[in-house]
C-alpha cells in the first residue's frame, strides 16, 4: 500500500491542476490511482474476493455452508404451513385499536436536558420517535440520538435483573441490603451521591430530601460532555451562573467561536431551524431574498464549518487568543490578543458585526475553555445583542457546579476512606473520568457502592450493586429543556426487564422500596403544581408534551470583561494540541452499543465503526502520516493508539479525538470499537491542550469508511453558488443543469397524485438524523464493520460529502442522496422479475417478495442507492428486537434488493384516512420520515401536481436541478443548489 | 465391434422423447391446476378452534352484526378478534354454565388470552386494510363468504394476488349499499342494466376513485 500511495504534497499539486470549481470527495479520487479505478469500476467491491480473504471463509467451510443452505433450501417445501395464530386481548383497552397506531408525548433526555418528542407506539410498543412541533427543543425535529434511542430501549444485551458482584439477585435482595447499610448512615456522614447534570424538578426534590434526612451527605455531579465551561464562563463574566440563549431567528450575522451549534448539544435541533429560517432562498419572491452569515473559528471541520460562510480553521487553544483580537478590536479592554495575525479576515469579520449591533450574534462552544464564554459574553454586550438576539436566564440545571471540582473532590474523599456509601446515578464514570482522577481505585476503597445505569458497562462491573436503569420509555420522569420547559416524561410500555428508574431507586433510599414512578413523579406535580384542577393540568401536561409557563426566569446580567482581561492562555504557534469532543455519533460514550450509532458515517470523515485521530494535511505531511496509520498518543506520561484520519479543513498543529469510543465493558455492539480517548483526558484540560507527542507505531490500521461507497462514476453532482451570484445572474443553475431531453420510452400515464421531493442543499448540515429515521421507520439493518468495507452499508440514503477546492481549508457540500424515483427509471427495465416496477403515482415501487436478487437494478441504477442482503442481515429471531420493528414496513431477508420507496406506507396510510373522509389528500400530510425529522427543513415531499403545495413552488425556484439531468431519467427527487452568502471584502476566500 | 443399442431401441428412444414432452405438459397443468385446487388454497378445511364457537348460531341464528366482535373493522386495517371480554359480556349470563363456554371463563379468569387459529390468512409481505374496503362498500361476504351458514369458519376464497386484482381491476362491479354491507342475505339486483346503474351510483356517492387512482399498483399492498 505504501508505496501507491502519493503523498499529500503530490495531492496538492493535482489539487491545483483541476479545472473549474474543483469538486473532490476524497484523497483516492485526487490521487486517481489503478485501484481507485477498479474500485470505481466495479459494481460490487470485493464481493468475489469474499473466498480470499484470509479470516473469512475457506473453501472447506464454504462448501459446507452450501451444503448446509442447499439442504434447508430443499426441506423448506416439505414443511407442512402451521396455522398462524390470533391471540386477542383479554379485556381489551379502551383506545388502542388493534392495527392503528397510537402516538404519545414524551421527551428524550441526554445530558440531563429534555427534547420533547411524540412516540408512535404499535399495541403498545414503541416503533419510531417524532419531534413534538410545539415543544421548544424540539419544534417538530429531532437530532440523530433520539431517533436511535428507540433500539437502545430494545438492545438485546440489556441486563435483565440487580445484579451484586456479578451475581443475579432481585430488587428485594438489594432493598434488604440497603436497609443494613442505612442502619448506620446516622446523619449521613460518609453517604454520597453522584450525578449526571440534574434538571428534573422531581428527582432534583427527592434529592434535597435525601439531602435533608442525611445532613452530613453530599451530592457530586459529572457530566463527561456536560456545559461545565458555558457555566464557569458565565461565572467569569457576570459574576453568577446564569444560561445564555441565542436567539438566531433575530439574528444577521453570527460568529461561531468552535461552537458547533447546528448539530451538537441539546440546543442544536431548535437552533439550527431558527438559524436556517434565516437562510432559505428557494421559494422566496425574489426582493425577499436574503440570509444571514456565519463565520466560523474551530479547530475540527464541523457541521458549523460546512455551513460557514467564512471559516478559520485555528487550532482550538488559539481560540481565545482569536477571541482576544476580536474583543480589541471592538473597543474592548482586555489584552493578549494581536488583531494583526488575523488580517482582513478579522476586520471584515469587525466590520460586519458593528454594522448589525443588536442583531448578530458571537457563540462560544460548549466545550471552549470558560474564558472564552466570558469574552463571548462581553463581546455580545458590547455589540448590544443583550436583549435582542441573546438573553440569559436563571440556570436550567438545578445545581451547576463545577463538576470537574466535584467529582475531584468525591474521589479523594473515596481515597481517604472518609466515603463509605456510594450511590451512582448513570454517568459511567470509571470510564469517563478524566485519566488523572483515580476514580476506579477510589472505587475500591468504598464498601457500599450502588451503580443504576443503563447498561451494564465499566461501572457497573466494579461496584457492589448494579442495579439496571429503566430506559426512558419505560417509566415515569420529568425533565426541563435548554430554555427550563418541563416535560412529564410517560411510559410507553413497562419495563421490559426488572429495571428501576433513577427516582425509584432514590425513593427507596428515602425508605419507600416499592413507591411506583408515577406515584413519584405525580406525588412531586401534585405538591408543586399551580392549579386548581390538578387532573385536567396532569392531562394537558401529558398530551401537549410540556408544561405551560415553565421557562426558565429571564435575569438579567451585565457583561464583564474584566475578570478575563489577561490571557489566561499563552501557547506557542508550533505546539501541537489535542482537541477531545463528545463523538456526533456516540456522545459521550453512552450509545457505544447501539449498532445504528455506529454504523451511522460521521457526515464529514465518513467514518463509521471507529474514531481516528483526525488531523490537518499539513500536519500529516509534515509527520509522514497517511489515513490508517496507527500512532500512539503521548499525553502527561499517557498514552492510546489511535489511528490516522487525514482531515481536509483540519486546522494545522492539532489533532482531534472523539470520546466516547473502545468500550471495554459494553455489549456484543459497542464492546472494544475504536480507541478510549478518555485514556489520555486530563481533568485540568479536559477539551484541549498543547503537549501531544505523536509516535509512529509503523502498523496500519483498517478504517470503515463509506466516502468511495456509490460513487456516480466519479462525475460531480453538487451546484453551489453564491446568494450575490444568483441575485445577478438566478438562472445560473440551469445553465449549468439543462439538457436536451431525449428518451427512447414512451410516456407513462400518470394518474392521481404525483410525489415528488426537494433536497435544499444549502440547508443540509450532515446532522444524520434523516438517515437514522428512516433506518427505523423503515426496519433497515445493520451490517457492521467488514461488511461496510466491502460497500454493503444497507442506509437507503446517504449524505454525500463533496470538498470544494484547497485542501487545507476546503468548501464543503453536503448532498442527501436516496432513491430519486425516476419517471424513467433504468432499474425498472432490467429487472428480469418484474420486481420494481412503476406506480401510476410515480413512485418506483420495490417488490421484495419477487425479488431474485439477480442485482441488474443495482447495476444499472445511475444514483447507486439500491442495497442488497447479501446475508440474513435482519435479526429476526431475537424477540426484543421483533418487538422494535415497523409492523407497516416487510422485513427483508438475504437475497432481496431493498431501497427508499419514499416511506410508501405514509403514502398509504393518508391515501386511506382522506379516502375515508371523501377529500385529496391535504399539502403536508404525508411526511416522510426524514423530511419530518430534519432540523434544517432541507427536505419537502408532496404532490407536485398541486401548483399550492410547498414542493411544488420549491421546483419552481430558479435553484432547482436534477442529478444527472443529461440522462434523462426525469427524476422525482430535485436538488436545490447550495447557496452561500459570504462577504464581498473576503470573496477570493471562497 | 457389435452395436451397444438394438435396433429395437430406436422406438424406445422415440417414445422416450415424445414421453417427456407429455410428461412436462401434463406435469405442468397438473401443477397449474393443483395450486390453484381448493385444497391448496385451503378453502375446504374447517378450521377447529380452542373454543366450539360457531358464526352459524350466532349470526345466522341470533342476529348478531358483524361489528359487535369484530370492532375495529370500519376504523382499522385489522378488523379484530374480540376480547374475552366481548365475549363474556353475553356469556357471563348466556350459557355461562355450559362446558363450551369454560375455556372463555378460564381465560376471563386466568387473565391468558384464547389462541384462535388464524383462518384467513394473508403473507407478511402484503398488507390488507379492512376499514377501506367496508368504507367503500365492498360487503364482508365479498370474501368471507356466508359465514352466517359456518359451524368452524373456513376460508371461502383462495386470497391469492390473482384473486385480489380481479376485483382491483373492476372495483365497481363489488360495490353495495353502505347499509348493506354487513348484511349476509342482501343480494344485488338481478337484472344487469339495474345492478350497473345502482352500483355506478354507489361508486359516485362513494367516491370510488375508479378513473384517477390505480389500486393494481404493487405499492398499494406491497411496501
Amino acid at each position: 500500500m505504501d508505496e501507491k500511495r502519493l503523498s499529500i504534497a503530490e495531492l496538492r499539486k493535482r489539487l491545483a491542476e483541476k479545472t473549474g470549481k474543483g469538486y473532490w470527495r476524497s484523497f483516492n479520487e485526487i490521487a486517481d490511482t489503478e485501484e481507485f479505478r477498479e474500485f470505481l469500476g466495479q459494481e460490487f467491491p470485493s464481493g468475489a474476493a469474499y473466498l480470499d480473504d484470509p479470516t473469512g471463509v475457506t473453501r472447506r467451510t464454504f462448501l459446507k455452508i452450501m451444503g448446509a443452505s442447499m439442504a434447508l433450501a430443499g426441506l423448506t417445501a416439505c414443511t407442512a404451513t402451521n396455522p398462524e395464530k390470533i391471540v386477542p386481548y383479554v379485556e381489551a383497552p379502551e383506545e388502542v385499536i388493534p392495527g392503528e397506531p397510537l402516538f404519545y408525548a414524551s421527551a428524550f433526555p441526554l445530558a440531563g436536558y429534555g427534547m420533547g418528542v411524540v412516540v408512535e407506539t404499535h399495541e403498545g410498543r414503541p416503533t419510531k420517535i417524532e419531534g413534538n412541533e410545539n415543544h421548544p427543543a424540539s419544534l417538530g425535529a429531532t437530532d440523530v440520538f433520539a431517533q436511535a434511542s428507540i433500539l437502545d430501549l430494545y438492545d438485546p444485551d440489556r441486563t435483565r435483573q440487580p445484579e451484586r458482584k456479578g451475581l443475579m439477585k432481585t430488587w428485594a435482595d438489594f432493598v434488604k441490603e440497603l436497609a443494613d447499610a442505612q442502619a448506620s448512615w446516622g446523619d449521613g456522614e460518609g453517604v454520597r451521591i453522584l450525578t449526571g447534570a440534574v434538571t428534573s424538578p422531581t428527582f432534583a426534590s427527592q434529592i434535597q430530601a435525601f439531602l435533608e434526612t442525611y445532613p452530613q451527605a453530599q451530592w457530586h455531579q459529572y457530566e463527561p460532555a456536560g456545559r461545565n465551561a458555558a457555566h464557569l464562563g458565565a461565572q467569569l463574566a457576570f459574576g453568577e451562573t446564569v444560561d445564555v440563549l441565542y436567539h438566531f431567528d433575530k439574528a444577521d450575522v453570527v460568529l461561531a467561536l468552535d461552537a458547533d451549534f447546528l448539530s451538537s448539544g441539546p440546543t442544536a435541533v431548535r437552533y439550527a431551524k431558527d438559524f436556517m429560517a434565516r437562510r432559505r432562498v428557494a421559494g422566496k419572491p425574489e426582493h425577499a431574498v436574503e440570509m444571514n452569515r456565519l463565520y466560523v473559528v474551530e479547530p475540527y471541520m464541523s457541521n458549523t464549518g460546512v455551513i460557514a460562510d467564512h471559516r478559520l480553521p485555528l487550532r482550538a487553544v488559539d481560540v481565545e487568543h482569536f477571541t482576544r483580537a476580536l474583543a480589541q478590536k471592538l473597543g474592548l479592554d482586555v489584552e493578549g490578543g494581536d488583531p494583526e495575525k488575523y488580517g482582513e479576515w478579522l476586520e471584515t469579520l469587525v466590520a460586519d458585526l458593528e454594522a448589525h449591533k443588536g442583531s448578530s450574534i458571537v457563540i462560544p462552544g460548549d466545550q471552549q475553555d470558560p474564558v472564552v464564554h466570558a469574552l463571548a459574553y462581553a463581546i455580545n454586550q458590547a455589540l448590544g445583542n443583550f436583549g435582542q438576539t441573546v438573553t440569559t436566564i436563571e440556570p436550567v440545571e438545578t445545581q451547576p457546579v463545577d463538576q470537574i471540582e466535584s467529582l475531584t473532590q468525591l474521589v479523594e474523599d473515596m481515597q481517604s476512606g472518609a466515603v463509605k456509601s456510594l450511590i451512582i446515578f448513570d454517568g459511567n464514570p470509571v470510564y469517563t473520568a478524566p485519566a488523572d482522577i483515580p476514580f476506579n481505585e477510589a472505587l475500591k476503597q468504598t464498601p457500599f457502592s450502588v451503580y443504576v445505569g443503563a447498561s451494564l458497562d465499566e461501572t457497573a462491573v466494579e461496584t457492589l450493586w448494579y442495579i439496571p436503569r429503566s430506559h426512558y420509555l419505560e417509566t415515569w420522569g420529568d425533565v426541563r429543556a435548554f430554555d427550563g420547559v418541563v416535560t412529564i416524561m410517560q411510559p410507553m410500555i413497562e419495563p421490559l426487564y426488572q429495571s428501576k428508574s433513577e427516582y425509584e431507586v432514590m425513593a427507596a433510599l428515602l425508605g419507600e422500596p416499592n413507591a411506583a414512578g408515577h406515584d413519584i413523579v405525580k406525588g412531586y406535580w401534585q405538591a408543586h403544581a399551580q392549579t386548581d384542577d390538578f387532573d385536567k393540568f396532569w392531562r394537558v401536561a401529558l398530551n401537549q408534551g410540556y408544561l405551560d409557563g415553565t421557562q426558565s426566569p429571564k435575569k438579567a446580567v451585565t457583561a464583564s470583561a474584566a475578570a478575563v482581561a489577561k490571557p489566561f492562555n499563552n501557547i506557542a504557534s508550533e505546539e501541537i494540541e489535542i482537541v477531545f469532543r463528545p463523538s456526533p455519533s456516540l456522545w459521550d460514550g453512552r450509545f457505544a452499543n447501539n449498532g445504528w450509532l455506529q454504523e451511522v458515517p460521521n457526515a464529514i470523515t465518513k467514518l463509521t465503526w471507529d474514531n481516528a485521530a483526525m488531523m490537518a494535511p499539513a500536519l500529516a505531511e509534515r509527520l509522514n502520516l497517511s489515513d490508517g496509520d496507527l500512532i500512539v498518543l503521548n499525553y502527561f506520561d499517557r498514552s492510546v493508539e489511535a489511528p490516522v484520519l487525514v482531515l481536509p479543513g483540519h486546522a494545522d498543529n492539532s489533532v482531534t479525538v472523539h470520546l466516547g469510543y473502545g468500550r471495554h465493558v459494553a455489549g456484543n455492539v459497542g464492546r472494544d470499537v475504536g480507541f478510549n480517548a478518555y485514556a489520555i483526558r486530563m481533568s485540568h484540560k479536559p477539551w484541549q491542550d498543547t503537549g501531544v507527542i505523536f509516535t509512529y507505531t509503523g502498523k496500519t490500521y483498517p478504517l470503515a469508511r463509506t466516502q468511495d461507497h456509490h460513487l456516480m462514476e466519479g462525475r460531480h453532482l453538487v451546484v453551489s453558488g453564491t446568494l450575490e451570484e444568483f441575485k445577478k445572474h438566478p438562472e445560473f443553475v440551469k445553465e449549468e443543469t439543462e439538457y436536451e431531453k431525449i428518451s427512447l420510452y414512451p410516456e407513462f400515464a400518470y394518474r392521481g397524485n404525483a410525489w415528488g421531493m426537494t433536497v435544499d442543499l444549502s440547508a443540509c448540515i450532515g446532522c444524520n438524523a434523516c438517515v437514522i429515521a428512516c433506518q427505523a421507520e423503515n426496519n433497515i439493518p445493520i451490517v457492521g464493520k467488514e461488511e461496510v468495507m466491502r460497500s454493503r452499508e444497507m442506509h437507503w440514503m446517504r449524505i454525500d460529502r463533496y470538498f470544494i477546492g484547497d485542501m487545507d481549508n476546503p468548501d464543503v457540500v453536503y448532498q442527501p442522496v436516496m432513491c430519486q424515483q425516476c419517471e424513467g427509471a433504468p432499474c425498472e427495465v432490467v429487472c428480469p422479475a418484474a420486481a420494481t416496477v412503476h406506480s401510476r403515482e410515480g413512485l418506483n415501487d420495490m417488490v421484495y417478495n419477487r425479488c431474485i436478487g439477480t442485482r441488474y437494478c443495482e447495476n444499472n441504477c445511475p444514483y447507486k442507492v439500491r442495497h442488497f442482503n447479501f446475508f440474513q442481515y435482519v435479526d429476526v429471531d431475537t424477540p426484543s428486537l421483533q418487538l422494535m420493528r415497523n409492523p407497516n414496513v416487510t422485513v427483508r431477508s438475504r437475497g432481496v434488493m431493498e431501497k427508499c420507496t419514499y416511506c410508501v406506507q405514509r403514502i398509504n396510510a393518508a391515501r386511506i384516512r382522506s379516502k375515508k373522509e371523501n377529500r385529496p389528500i391535504r399539502d403536508g400530510e404525508v411526511k416522510t420520515a426524514c423530511q419530518a425529522v430534519c432540523p434544517a427543513d432541507a427536505i419537502v415531499f408532496g404532490n407536485i401536481k398541486d401548483e399550492q403545495s410547498q414542493v411544488a413552488q420549491l421546483k419552481a425556484s430558479p435553484l432547482n436541478y436534477e442529478l444527472l439531468g443529461e440522462l434523462n431519467v426525469q427524476p422525482r427527487t430535485t436538488y436545490l443548489a447550495r447557496l452561500k452568502n459570504p462577504n464581498p471584502h473576503l470573496t477570493e476566500e471562497v | 465391434m457389435s452395436q451397444i443399442f438394438h435396433p429395437s431401441l430406436n422406438f424406445i428412444a422415440k417414445a422416450m422423447v415424445l414421453g417427456i414432452v407429455i410428461l412436462l405438459v401434463v406435469g405442468s397443468v397438473v401443477s397449474y391446476v393443483f395450486v390453484r385446487s381448493p385444497y391448496m388454497r385451503g378453502t375446504t378445511i374447517a378450521r377447529e378452534q380452542p373454543v366450539f364457537f360457531s358464526h352459524e348460531h350466532h349470526v345466522g341464528e341470533l342476529g348478531l352484526d358483524c361489528r359487535y366482535c369484530h370492532v375495529n373493522v370500519e376504523r382499522s386495517s385489522f378488523a379484530g378478534v374480540p376480547s374475552t371480554d366481548i365475549c363474556m359480556g353475553c356469556h357471563s349470563q348466556v350459557w355461562a354454565k355450559s362446558p363450551a363456554i369454560a375455556p372463555i371463563k378460564e381465560s376471563m379468569e386466568t387473565g391468558e388470552p384464547i389462541a384462535w387459529n388464524r383462518v384467513n390468512n394473508i403473507p407478511d409481505y402484503a398488507f390488507f386494510n379492512h376499514s377501506i374496503h367496508i368504507n367503500k362498500g365492498i360487503p364482508c361476504k365479498e370474501c368471507h363468504g356466508r359465514v352466517d351458514k359456518m359451524g368452524w369458519t373456513r376460508k371461502t376464497q383462495s386470497l391469492s394476488m390473482e384473486w385480489c386484482l380481479s376485483c382491483h381491476r373492476n372495483r365497481e362491479e363489488h360495490v353495495v349499499p353502505r347499509e348493506e354491507v354487513f348484511n349476509m342475505e342482501y343480494e344485488l339486483p338481478k337484472d344487469p342494466a339495474e345492478r350497473e346503474a345502482l352500483q355506478a351510483a354507489l361508486v359516485k356517492k362513494y367516491h370510488v376513485d375508479i378513473n384517477q387512482f390505480q389500486v393494481t399498483d404493487c405499492s398499494v399492498c406491497h411496501r
